[in-house]
């Protein structure tokens, strides 16, 4: 795969967003929040630029990157299906739903499909309760979820 | 502002958005326009009503007729028949279970028994305009602490209040404050923690989402009483629309010197910035959530030195709840002895739960402290759904522990959900009913400790993965006997040893089932059963021979090949070959498959 950072139009926009920020209270979060956003996740060359940009050890932002569930070392599929795991989902038996998931796109939670079209996640609360089970593909949310409705609602994003 | 002969609140929160509430709102608009009443009725976007369950909401003043489940083919209708005629569109009015008739938003006994405090503008104002929320004396507390009270006044106020904290440890909080503002120094900070991290509660996500403001006022209010001139709102990103509503309330309010320069001519100076998080559970503890403020790895650091002597970036700071600091404007505004008289000796005000699971009236209630759990069950959450028969209700989340029937009538407050093993944590409240398996509850929060346990200190990283190994065991139909000791002991042991608090109350799930559903443990390791009939290892798939009539389409379609037989006559299967997978009772015609 062609390293993300080849798309100079992109690692501009995020040089230009560290030198704006870099003189802020507590920059890091921010800046790999917005490269995360930019490039869509944080490979090591990504890694690279803030370091340099920065002045700090890349070692810092690794640390960093890899302690948060959502910071992604690897791109993600063009569809987020992130599946809530949350108590009242998983007490409203939001499993078989799991399950289903995984038999339909054949992947585990975690992984992306071979074609780079769908990512699988098993997500925290989504803080729709009151609809559990719950799953929310990239920005929208689907509730009262039964196994059958899931290749109905994936065909939406073929 | 215009006068309107009636308003049309449609619900924005989270629950009924997905639902379709943007179209509804946009349609209702449309039609109202067509009708020529968009001089006459306003429509007003809202945030939760609380009332999740039977979204999309909209609801019609000045009748306070309570629309649920809408369409937005039912708008028009909505318009043509209760706005134009005057005639209440009955099909779509929320009925209860057990009554008839009209029911106003006063009457139903989901909100009668409610004090509302914190979420006392969320479904009422829309959170995206600031003059809403000035309207209904937003702001006003602001104004009278600069203006009329010295620092030490609001502390005292507070401190009076009887005010704990809501994000799970009940704090008081002028307490905290007090501590802060004893502290020496010019630069000071304030921490709203908008982490929310109890998988299952949604009550500061509401908040943020339906009176974004409140928050900012309190916030501003708490750093004029200890001196600070910063704010941070740290929110998680799972939370995209609570963000943009901060992000709008924060403008508007500097646009109105509400925050920013010299607020109000007082000379005091204040901003407010948000911090998002990224996915980490043990950020919402304060030390590790000042790390990630402060750009480093979320782990916690050990206290002391508390917040208040060093915090973000090693200086003074104030960590409140998002909940804990909607209560502060109405404190300072109707008094200390007003909120003192409501709920407990220990504990005063209101709590808000965020009520799942199998329950019929899911959603947030916000209730005075001292409540029984039975009446949040049964009086407000309208009971257990499809008649089955109430088990258990988890609260404090991955911290907190399972209450059985015979507690449901302890008065809710923090002691005394300590005393019966559980906590109130920040408010998730997750029913149970006879079909959950109180080992696999367990075995679920473990996972989740597990998962989010920074590795830190090792009674935590090593000691929770021990806990959840043993569960898969059992659950998969392992265990062995000592299991529930075993658990027992290492229970204990991380209690003690573990460095932050979720480590010292990850074994709190396993305590308090084991506690109280002992008898699941033991029927799951010596009888290989689970009273549920939920853990699909200990699951027992036979057939009845008196319904088999030999048809042998189990034995095709059974992949592990654990069905044999003569055809015509009843086929038996292989308990030791059986995966479990109910591919069988799936194809039976003749119902002739129990599962067990
Ligand atoms: C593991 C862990 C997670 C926590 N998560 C949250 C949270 O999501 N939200 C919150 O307000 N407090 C959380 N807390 C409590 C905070 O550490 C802190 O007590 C609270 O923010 C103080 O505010 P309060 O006094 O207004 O409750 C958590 C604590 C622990 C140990
Ligand atoms: S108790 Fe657990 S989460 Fe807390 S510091 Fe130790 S390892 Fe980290
Ligand atoms: S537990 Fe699934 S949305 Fe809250």
């Amino acid at each position: 795969m062609a390293t993300v950072t080849a798309d100079k139009a992109k690692v501009d926009e995020l040089k230009a967003y560290i030198a704006e920020h870099k003189g802020i209270k507590g920059p890091l979060m921010p800046i790999i929040q917005k490269a995360q956003e930019i490039f869509g996740c944080l490979p090591i060359d990504v890694q690279d630029v803030i370091a340099e940009e920065m002045g700090i050890p890349m070692t810092d932002i690794y640390g960093v990157a890899t302690f948060y569930s959502q910071f992604a070392l690897e791109p993600k599929g063009e569809h987020v299906i992130g599946l809530c795991m949350g108590t009242a989902c998983y007490v409203k038996n939001s499993q078989p739903i799991l399950e289903r998931l995984r038999k339909e796109l054949g992947i585990s939670e975690g992984a992306t499909t071979p074609d780079g079209k769908y990512s699988l996640d098993a997500t925290r609360c989504l803080g729709c309760c009151g609809l559990a089970p719950v799953m929310m593909i990239d920005d929208r949310v689907y509730g009262r979820l039964k196994p059958d409705d899931i290749p109905g609602i994936l065909a939406e994003y073929k | 502002m215009d006068l309107y002969r009636a308003h049309v609140l449609v619900c924005g929160g989270t629950g009924c958005h997905s639902g379709g509430s943007s179209d509804i709102l946009a349609s209702m608009e449309t039609e109202i326009a067509k009708s020529g009443l968009d001089k006459e009725i306003k429509v007003v976007k809202t945030g939760c009503f609380g009332l999740c369950e039977v979204g999309p909401v909209v609801i019609v003043y000045p009748e306070g007729t309570f629309y649920s489940r809408v369409k937005v083919e039912d708008v028009p209708e909505i318009v043509s028949e209760h706005l134009l005629k005057g005639r209440k569109v009955e099909r779509l009015i929320y009925k209860e279970h057990d009554k008839a008739g009209d029911q106003s938003l006063e009457n139903i006994s989901f909100y009668k028994s409610q004090v509302r405090i914190a979420l006392r503008n969320c479904g009422v104002i829309n959170p995206e305009n600031i003059d809403e929320y000035i309207a209904l004396d937003g702001y006003a507390a602001l104004g009278k602490v600069l203006t009329e009270m010295k620092p030490q006044d609001v502390i005292e106020t507070l401190k009076a209040s009887g005010l704990r904290g809501r994000g799970g440890a009940g704090f008081p909080t002028g307490m905290k404050l007090q501590f802060c503002a004893n502290v020496p120094g010019d630069e000071k900070y304030v921490v709203c923690n908008a982490d929310e991290g109890d998988p299952g509660a949604f009550m500061d996500r509401s908040v943020l989402e339906g009176d974004p403001h409140a928050v900012l006022e309190a916030m501003a209010i708490e750093g004029y009483a200890i001196g600070a001139h910063t704010g941070y709102i740290y929110c998680r990103a799972e939370y995209p629309i609570a963000v943009k509503r901060l992000g709008i309330a924060i403008k508007q309010a500097k646009e109105y010197g509400l925050l920013g320069k010299n607020i109000f001519d007082s000379g005091f100076d204040f901003d407010i910035e948000v911090r998002l998080g990224a996915g980490a559970f043990v950020c919402g503890e304060e030390t590790a959530l000042i790390a990630s403020i402060e750009g480093e790895r979320g782990e916690p650091r050990p206290r002391p030195p508390f917040p208040a002597n060093s915090g973000v970036f090693r200086k003074p700071t104030n960590v409140n709840n998002v909940e804990t600091l909607a209560n502060i404007p109405r404190i300072i505004l109707k008094g200390a002895d007003w909120f003192a008289s409501m709920g407990t000796e220990k504990c005063k005000g209101t709590k808000v739960f965020a009520l799942g699971g199998k329950i019929n009236n899911t959603g947030l209630v916000e209730i005075p402290m001292g409540t029984t759990l039975r009446e949040i069950l049964f009086d407000i959450g309208g009971g257990i759904p499809n008649g089955k028969k109430f088990k258990a209700a988890q609260t404090g989340g991955p911290s907190g522990g399972c209450i059985p029937t015979e507690h449901l009538d302890t008065p809710i407050d923090y002691e005394s959900l300590t005393a019966i093993g559980s906590m109130m944590g920040s408010g998730g409240l997750i029913v149970m009913d006879e079909d959950n398996c109180m080992v696999d509850v367990a075995r679920f929060f473990l996972d989740f400790t597990v998962d989010e346990s920074c590795g830190k200190c090792p009674p935590c990283r090593i000691g929770t993965k021990r806990m959840l190994e043993i569960l898969e065991r059992i659950v998969a139909g392992k265990g062995k006997p000592g299991d529930i000791e075993k658990l027992e002991e290492l229970g204990a042991m991380i209690k003690e040893g573990a460095l932050c608090g979720l480590g010292k109350t990850a074994p709190n799930p396993v305590l308090s089932t084991i506690k109280y559903f002992r008898h699941e443990y033991e029927a799951h390791i010596n009888d290989k059963v689970c009273p549920a009939g939920h853990c699909k290892a200990l699951k027992r798939y036979t057939i009845l021979t008196e319904k088999c009539v030999g048809c042998s389409a189990c034995a095709k379609v059974c992949p592990a090949d654990a069905i044999s037989g003569q055809i015509k006559s009843p086929y038996v299967i292989d308990q030791d070959k059986c995966i479990k997978c109910g591919a069988c009772i799936e194809k039976c015609k003749f119902g002739a498959i129990e599962v067990k």
